[in-house]
């Protein structure tokens, strides 16, 4: 029987971790497109497009993600449509990331005082140069915390991914386990290797709110 | 003709009807206070006029631009019609300067070097040409009302609506803000203000409308409805008001 060394399972591991990372980037980038335009509906005058925003985020707020990267994953090659698992992974925590985003987004949104709306309002402006103006920028520091908070939920929550076979740090951790029959070294590395990349996350939201509170004070 | 036209206005918060039946024509370079107990409907009249209210019955129409309630209609509307706050309503993140830049350049198209020129124009004129880089809390209520004021007045409207300018202020600021506000008056600029400055309304002011129950009660110039009020109600609110 072969010998598995520390740093055979590290290596490994770590090969795998550049999919979390980029699997988590994507679902981000994308999450966060498809958030912003789901904050714009459910903020904006027209009432059908307020209503489709919000079912969509009930919808996946109110189902697992697992079920979600399922049906994704099943459901589109029960209609014929082969979906390999990176993408399945991706269209389902895409669609996850932005309902939750985007309704973190409208509470920030929606805590920016009335007179701003009012004021802009009453100076001419339409509702997109309200939000691109006035209240998106002020929005956006509130936004913050929560955001970052947020992302470190998308790191873990790529862990699930590993149940459709797409090969990503736990899943490799399961793949070693397996081979070298060594559960608590190989979990080990994998738990270290997710605060590695979750913690400087929260880190980096601390920093930014003091970057951007100095940024408006000193001005 | 008249600058602004209100005719048979009503407007209904649910069962709750607040104006009932509003009809004031405005000339041009009129300064009329609205004055009246809270809950008369005179703040939301003001609001009606610049369409941060929708109305339900009659019509407003401002040199020609008529209330209704779609944005382009609106825009055509507010472009002539400026609103001034209790709470000022700055825009916290943006300097003083750029406060009054923003919508010109947003809204107007007006380029970066024009708005500015403006912007400076208009804070010398309400007397805070040095505040230009100052932000909201550096600036005292009185101050940062007064960058309101310019703001306003950076879009050159016809008119310009006071809804309460002063009441959010502390009372030694209260003049300054005044002040700024009669020089406009000489200088012909339209206004409409609800108010609780009876002295400046009576020295000021071209009309008085004393607003109760969602109706304009008494309307008049000020030395004859301070001076002579026809109806209890206006008697009572003046005997309240003044010591």
């Amino acid at each position: 029987m072969t010998e598995f060394s520390t740093w055979d399972i590290l290596c490994n591991l770590l090969l795998a971790t550049r999919w979390t990372i980029l699997l988590s980037l994507a679902t981000f980038l994308f999450g966060g497109i498809v958030g912003l335009i789901l904050l714009f509906m459910r903020t904006g005058k027209r009432r059908a497009l307020r209503r489709f925003a919000w079912d969509y985020v009930e919808l996946f707020q109110g189902t697992p993600l697992l079920m979600q990267l399922f049906i994704v994953f099943f459901g589109l090659s029960l209609v014929g449509l082969n979906v390999p698992p990176w993408l399945a992974a991706g269209l389902a925590l895409t669609l996850w990331t932005s309902a939750f985003l985007s309704e973190i987004w409208r509470g920030c949104v929606e805590a920016i005082a009335k007179g701003q709306w009012e004021a802009s309002s009453s100076l001419g402006m339409g509702y997109f140069q309200q939000m691109r103006w006035v209240v998106l920028p002020q929005a956006f520091k509130i936004a913050i915390p929560p955001t970052v908070g947020f992302s470190v939920q998308i790191v873990k929550g790529t862990a699930v991914t590993s149940i459709i076979g797409f090969v990503e740090l736990s899943k490799a951790g399961t793949i070693v386990t397996n081979a070298t029959f060594q559960p608590f070294v190989v979990y080990g590395f994998v738990a270290l290797i997710y605060f590695a990349l979750c913690f400087p996350l929260s880190m980096s939201s601390q920093f930014l709110e003091r970057k951007l509170n100095v940024a408006h004070r000193n001005h | 003709m008249s600058l602004i036209e209100i005719t048979e206005v009503k407007k209904r918060f649910g069962d709750n009807e607040v104006l009932k039946g509003i009809n004031i024509d405005v000339a041009a370079a009129e300064v009329i206070a609205f004055i009246g107990k809270s809950g008369s409907g005179k703040s939301t009249l003001l609001r009606c006029i610049n369409g941060l209210e929708t109305i339900d019955e009659g019509s407003i129409t401002v040199a020609g631009a008529q209330l209704l309630p779609d944005e382009i209609h609106l825009k055509a509307l507010r472009l002539k019609v400026g609103m001034i706050f209790q709470q000022f309503n700055l825009f916290p993140h943006l300097t003083a300067g750029r406060n009054v830049m923003l919508s010109q350049m947003v809204v107007k198209k007006v380029t970066e070097k024009d708005a500015e020129a403006m912007a400076r124009n208009m804070l010398d004129r309400v007397g805070l040409g040095h505040k230009f880089d100052a932000y909201q809390e550096e600036l005292s209520g009185g101050q940062q009302q007064r960058v309101a004021i310019a703001r306003a007045l950076a879009m050159q409207p016809m008119a310009l609506l006071c809804d309460e300018i002063t009441s959010a202020l502390d009372p030694e600021l209260v003049n300054e803000v005044l002040a700024v506000v009669k020089e406009l008056a000489k200088e012909g600029m339209t206004l409409l203000m609800v108010t609780h400055e009876m002295r400046f309304a009576r020295e000021v002011c071209s009309r008085v409308v004393f607003m109760h129950q969602g109706r304009v009660h008494e309307i008049g110039p000020p030395e004859e409805v301070f001076a002579n009020p026809k109806t209890p109600e206006l008697n009572q609110f003046l005997g309240v008001t003044e010591h």
